[in-house]
């Protein structure tokens, strides 16, 4: 199917990234969020991230990108429940994220599948531990492995497989647990760079089937712009968004909008925010 | 992979070339009289008193005694170690503490402690397992700490996003994931186990094979003493044999 170029020209939010409050079909909602770390060595407490305020929409697709120790996964941590923030509330549906919510699934950049256990009981895994009856884990699984190209490999262990097949592995894990909140911490980091343009469509078709909202964390520019329906520019640590672009992509849309005058057009306006930020953690001012 | 394979074939043949080549060697010195017979009896002589011995039953009861030794300080010590190798993980400042103490633990001769074991437990079995499990629970503490220190931070986090309880988690994540390293553990448990019995039987009992040994070195019974130290080596021989498979298949599943 053919990308089309939805809007002539780029949306974008100007700095600060202010959002609108809370509508009706908000899913996920951060309001003044910000994290504090303290150094183990010299007991110096340092900001890492925010204040954030940023409201996602129910089905829409969200990448951050930002320089690296910038605080991009320090929020995953924070939406995910995996961490407390230091100030601010972290909303989804409706409800303050105290630890993980049921409805919330994640990806991460490191190999997460389980290497005592096959593929096919790394997928059910999940499903197993929440007691879903055994029909059910089947038919869910058969799904997953069908829709992540992994029926040859029932019986493999992570060790028999590349990177990039672990990866989907964890995908599929997290795919069969049907979460309405998908985020992905550089799910493809450690991918070369063919793999990660077709992940990205599987991704993309994973995303179209489910209706799920999907935050994607990821150093790479294009994979951000062709992914996305909004891409959060982060500012270098303490992380803050310096500018949020609509890409206008169509939901339909896969790996070959890399092709069109827009696509560069995106690339082009997130790296002139980017790269002032990275030169900032490289020193150069 | 057929170089690998190759490489793997022409160093165990080496290897068995090496073993053989020695005890020929041995058999051919006994048997021309250069080393005598009063020193040393030939392999071949050790091999056939052994199975005489076997068969007849003259030591079944030291063996017997032994392997219930062995497998009880084996049990408790793996067991011991996992359980405090868990706890001492679960406290960080506990650890930091002790943790210069379990690097020099090996430095301390475990035998000098005997008298006090008798004194404590008395004479019998008790003493002598306790000496072995003196002797292997500080490597499967080791282990136990280095297995857990090695989960990736990715498995904790799936467990988190997945709502384990601590309990679960545990069960499903944590002991599978350390499993090939308290294997490793378990396998240096079972040699000092086995290392801890058959010595203490020298100095603590008045049964077992180290007991045995002994009682025949005394008593010029060469043929004997050769008979049980090789059954010990083929004993070891046989139990490391069986661990190192099982661990070469856990160390399989948990290449990355």
């Amino acid at each position: 199917m053919k990308a089309r170029n939805a809007h002539p020209t780029l949306q974008v939010v100007e700095s600060p990234a202010q959002q609108a409050p809370a509508s009706p079909e908000a899913h996920v909602e951060l309001t003044g969020v910000t994290r504090y770390f303290t150094r183990s060595d010299s007991k110096e407490l340092f900001h890492a991230l925010g204040p954030i305020d940023l409201t996602l929409t129910k089905g829409e697709f969200f990448s951050v990108v930002g320089p690296s120790g910038c605080g991009k996964s320090t929020l995953l941590d924070a939406l995910a429940g995996l961490s407390r923030p230091s100030s601010g509330t972290v909303m989804f549906e409706g409800q303050p994220v105290t630890g993980v919510p049921d409805g919330v699934g994640v990806v991460f950049q490191e190999d997460a599948s389980f290497p005592w256990l096959n593929l096919r009981d790394n997928i059910s895994f999940g499903l197993r531990m929440a007691g879903v009856d055994g029909a059910e884990i089947q038919r869910r699984v058969d799904y997953a492995m069908g829709f992540m190209g992994l029926n040859d490999f029932a019986k493999a262990y992570p060790s028999q497989l590349s990177g990039g097949m672990r990866q989907r592995v964890c995908i599929a894990r997290t795919l069969v647990l049907q979460p309405r909140l998908i985020l992905l911490d550089e799910p493809f980091g450690a991918l070369d760079q063919q793999t990660r343009l077709l992940m990205g469509d599987e991704l993309l078709r994973l995303w179209r089937e489910t209706s799920a909202t999907v935050l994607l964390i990821t150093h790479a520019l294009d994979e951000a712009a062709m992914l996305s329906d909004r891409v959060g520019v982060m500012s270098a640590r303490p992380g803050l968004f310096i500018d949020i672009v609509e890409t206008g992509w169509e939901r339909s849309r896969d790996s070959r909008v890399v092709s069109t005058p827009r696509f560069g057009e995106i690339n082009a306006r997130l790296w002139e925010k980017l790269r002032v930020e990275s030169l900032k953690v490289m020193g150069v001012h | 992979m057929r170089i690998w394979e190759f490489e793997v074939k022409a160093e165990s043949l080496i290897r068995i070339v090496v073993v053989v080549g020695f005890v020929v060697l041995i058999e051919l010195l006994c048997r021309s009289g250069i080393i005598a017979s009063s020193v040393l009896i030939a392999p071949s002589a050790m091999f056939t008193h052994g199975i005489e011995l076997l068969r007849g039953g003259k030591f079944d009861h030291d063996i017997v005694t032994s392997l219930i030794e062995i497998v009880a300080a084996s049990i408790v010590s793996v067991l011991l170690g996992f359980v405090l190798g868990l706890g001492i993980h679960a406290l960080p400042s506990l650890r930091r503490s002790i943790e210069p103490l379990l690097s020099s633990y090996y430095a301390i001769p475990t035998f000098i402690f005997y008298p006090i074991f008798i004194v404590v437990l008395g004479i019998g079995s008790l003493p002598i397992i306790a000496i072995a499990v003196m002797l292997s629970v500080v490597t499967m503490i080791t282990a136990t700490l280095n297995g857990l220190d090695r989960i990736p931070r990715a498995l904790h986090k799936s467990a988190q996003v997945m709502r384990l309880s601590p309990w679960r988690c545990a069960l499903h994540i944590k002991l599978p994931a350390t499993l090939p390293y308290l294997f490793t553990g378990v396998k240096l448990a079972v040699a000092y186990a086995f290392i801890g019995v058959i010595a203490s039987e020298f100095i603590l009992s008045g049964s077992g094979i180290g007991y045995a040994i002994g009682y025949a070195y005394n008593n010029f019974q060469n043929d004997d003493m050769y008979s049980l130290m090789l059954f010990v080596l083929v004993l070891v021989t046989l139990v490391n044999a069986v661990l190192n498979r099982i661990d070469q298949r856990f160390q399989s599943r948990r290449q990355r």
